[in-house]
């Protein structure tokens, strides 16, 4: 089953929604750089929920109650009822009975005042329309600049009440965007592409961005030099060093869960071989991987007793696993003839990588215990997947009418989402940490 | 009298991209990096190094030999090719151009003073970090087949840049046979 956003039935408010999302977008000084959010595709049984316009000033800095609405949309796990255009207070009694009626099991209701120290009050109540019953309530007081994160935290909280797993809207994604040949932007955005800075501006390419486990740096690779340099990027101070700068090539960055080490894969042997460095202080590489083939793209398993790679070692790019010391080497796929990039969910239960099968390149996840292999896209030239924190999305780029855009979908592959900047190719995502 | 303008012109081009670079770094607003980027290092364009003359022809003397053709422009030598291609995640050099790597190996072990920079590319599609390696890969094979025909390794450098920095846009096989290649790069 597929919906597309298009004015049809059920999907017209949330069109509202986008547009006036676009709208509050277009209006920020930052648009140049925000990423569009567009729905493609929504599973069957899903939570239905209502989320009510909050009690607001029509001239909000920020449509929290909208942000909210698209969050949950995106998630993959809620099917939003039309809650039509009244606003509810937070404190306004609820006519369960009516709301459950309209089909809604849950409701949110909630209020943006502005206090008058120019900063706003944000409230907001779920409600279980069956039980009759309050979940969750909540206040905040957030700046301007805090408005987007108040409603991320809220869409968070109700993630959390109606499944019990933590929401991952209060976090940030980083990615590159390339404009023509000499002009790319590590840029770093809310998790819905909302809120989006420019960390590195390079007439270069910038590429593998990943996150430190504590969300504070970012490494990745730079070709400001003329060949691929590995630099640790501080985000808040602007600071950047280069970790990896060794002869030959350096490149893709990995970091272990303690953030102490990075992987990286280094040619100071000839082929591309991994290694660990340092994370924060200059080191000597020391060579976990003795293959004499191409051996790349490592990544740490959350509990640091794995690390995953990508290597042609057996004649053509696979997935391979190994100990952190790189003994006790594994291969982990076999179908196909191409499968890259891979990415290891949260619980370790999960891969995800990039296979290429009858010419399409798509996002695959496997399942390690059962083997079982299923295609979580519909695009044929995807890249870079990246786990949310809970596991419960990918976000990859891919491209859509000749563009490099960012595209999410769940795991199970109900759910697809796509985030298109309105120029320049966006590539190479990689979502951050839980944040405190 | 080129040689009084030429020192100028060298000079100016990577002056002008710390320029351009400084002032991209001032109009940003990196709002998570108070500071400007560190000026971005423009790698000069192949096309704006000049290529050191072989040898400086003797100056203000009677000679009357006729100039010594530079293989390397020479349009009927196999040394105006420099670029081999590969296919889909391929790194083996094809038989058609053997005889054109060999051409550059027999040039450079009989000019001791010339050294090259081999750079390998990949096709867009799959993974960057992969196509890094495997660009990597192209380089290095071009290089390990100058070295056997005795060229030194040290005259020899390799860089890969994966799919960064394609000949041919466009997503079509033809763009792509295009940019899955080592180019060689004369200093």
């Amino acid at each position: 089953m597929t919906l597309t956003v298009e004015p049809r039935g059920a999907a017209r408010w949330l069109l509202h929604a986008l547009f006036a999302a676009l709208l509050a977008l277009v209006a920020l000084d930052a648009a140049r750089a925000q990423l569009r959010v567009e729905v493609t595709g929504v599973g069957s049984d899903q939570f239905p929920l209502a989320v009510a316009s909050f009690q607001r000033e029509a001239q909000l800095p920020e449509p929290v109650d909208e942000i909210i609405r698209a969050n949950l949309q995106r998630a993959g796990l809620f099917r939003l009822v039309d809650p039509g255009g009244e606003a509810l207070a937070t404190d306004a009694r609820v006519d369960h009975g009516q709301w459950k009626a309209r089909g809604a099991n849950a409701l949110v209701v909630g209020s943006v005042a502005r206090l008058p120290d120019g900063r706003f009050d944000v409230r907001f109540r779920l409600w279980d329309t069956v039980k009759q019953a309050q979940l969750d309530a909540a206040s905040f007081t957030a700046s301007t600049a805090e408005l987007r994160l108040s409603a991320h935290r809220i869409s968070d909280r109700i993630h959390q009440s109606l499944t019990g797993e933590r929401g991952v809207f209060a976090t940030r994604i980083a990615y590159v965007v390339a404009q023509g040949r000499n002009a790319f932007e590590l840029q770093i955005a809310d998790a819905d592409g909302g809120n989006a800075q420019t960390a590195l501006r390079s007439r270069e390419p910038i590429m593998s961005p990943t996150w430190s486990p504590d969300g504070t740096q970012l490494a990745y690779v730079s070709f400001e030099t003329g060949k691929p340099v590995v630099y640790v990027h501080t985000l808040a101070t602007g600071q950047r060093r280069a970790a990896a700068n060794f002869r030959g090539s350096n490149s893709a960055p990995a970091w272990s869960p303690d953030g102490r080490l990075l992987a990286v894969a280094l040619t100071l042997s000839g082929t591309t071989q991994i290694y660990t460095i340092d994370a924060q202080r200059p080191s000597t590489p020391r060579r976990l991987t003795n293959s004499g083939a191409i051996d790349t793209e490592p990544v740490w398993s959350a509990d640091g007793r794995l690390i995953y790679f990508t290597s042609d070692r057996g004649g053509s790019p696979q997935i391979y696993r190994m100990a952190p010391d790189g003994s006790a080497v594994q291969r982990i796929t076999f179908n196909g003839d191409y499968a890259v990039s891979p990415r290891i969910s949260p619980d370790g239960r999960t891969l995800a990588f990039v296979a290429r099968r009858n010419g399409r390149f798509q996002v695959h996840t496997l399942d390690l215990a059962s083997g079982a292999e299923i295609a979580i896209t519909d695009t044929v030239a995807d890249e870079s997947p990246s786990f949310a924190p809970n596991g419960r999305l990918l976000l990859y780029a891919t491209e859509f009418n000749g563009r490099g855009i960012l595209a999410s979908a769940s795991t199970d592959a109900r759910v697809r989402t796509r985030l298109s900047g309105p120029v320049g190719d966006v590539r190479e995502p990689t979502w951050g940490p839980f944040i405190p | 009298m080129n040689s009084l303008y030429r020192p100028t012109r060298i000079m100016s081009l990577p002056a002008t991209a710390a320029v351009a670079a400084l002032l991209a770094g001032c109009a940003a607003t990196p709002v998570e990096q108070p500071k400007p980027p560190a000026p971005v290092v423009e790698r000069p364009a192949p096309a704006a190094a000049p290529a050191p003359a072989p040898a400086p022809a003797p100056v203000a003397r009677i000679d009357v030999a006729p100039k010594p053709i530079d293989p390397l422009t020479d349009p009927k030598s196999l040394l105006v090719q420099r670029s081999v291609f590969f296919d889909f995640d391929k790194y083996v050099i094809k038989p058609e151009f053997v005889p054109m790597v060999e051409a550059h190996g027999t040039f450079l072990v009989a000019n001791r003073g010339r050294s090259i920079v081999i750079e390998g590319h990949a096709d867009e599609r799959g993974s960057r970090e992969y196509n890094l390696a495997l660009g990597q890969r192209r380089a290095d094979a071009v290089k390990s087949r100058l070295g056997l025909l005795g060229v030194p390794a040290a005259r020899v450098e390799t860089v890969s840049f994966g799919e960064e920095r394609p000949r041919a846009t466009g997503q079509t096989e033809e763009a792509w046979a295009q940019n899955r290649r080592a180019d060689i790069v004369y200093r």
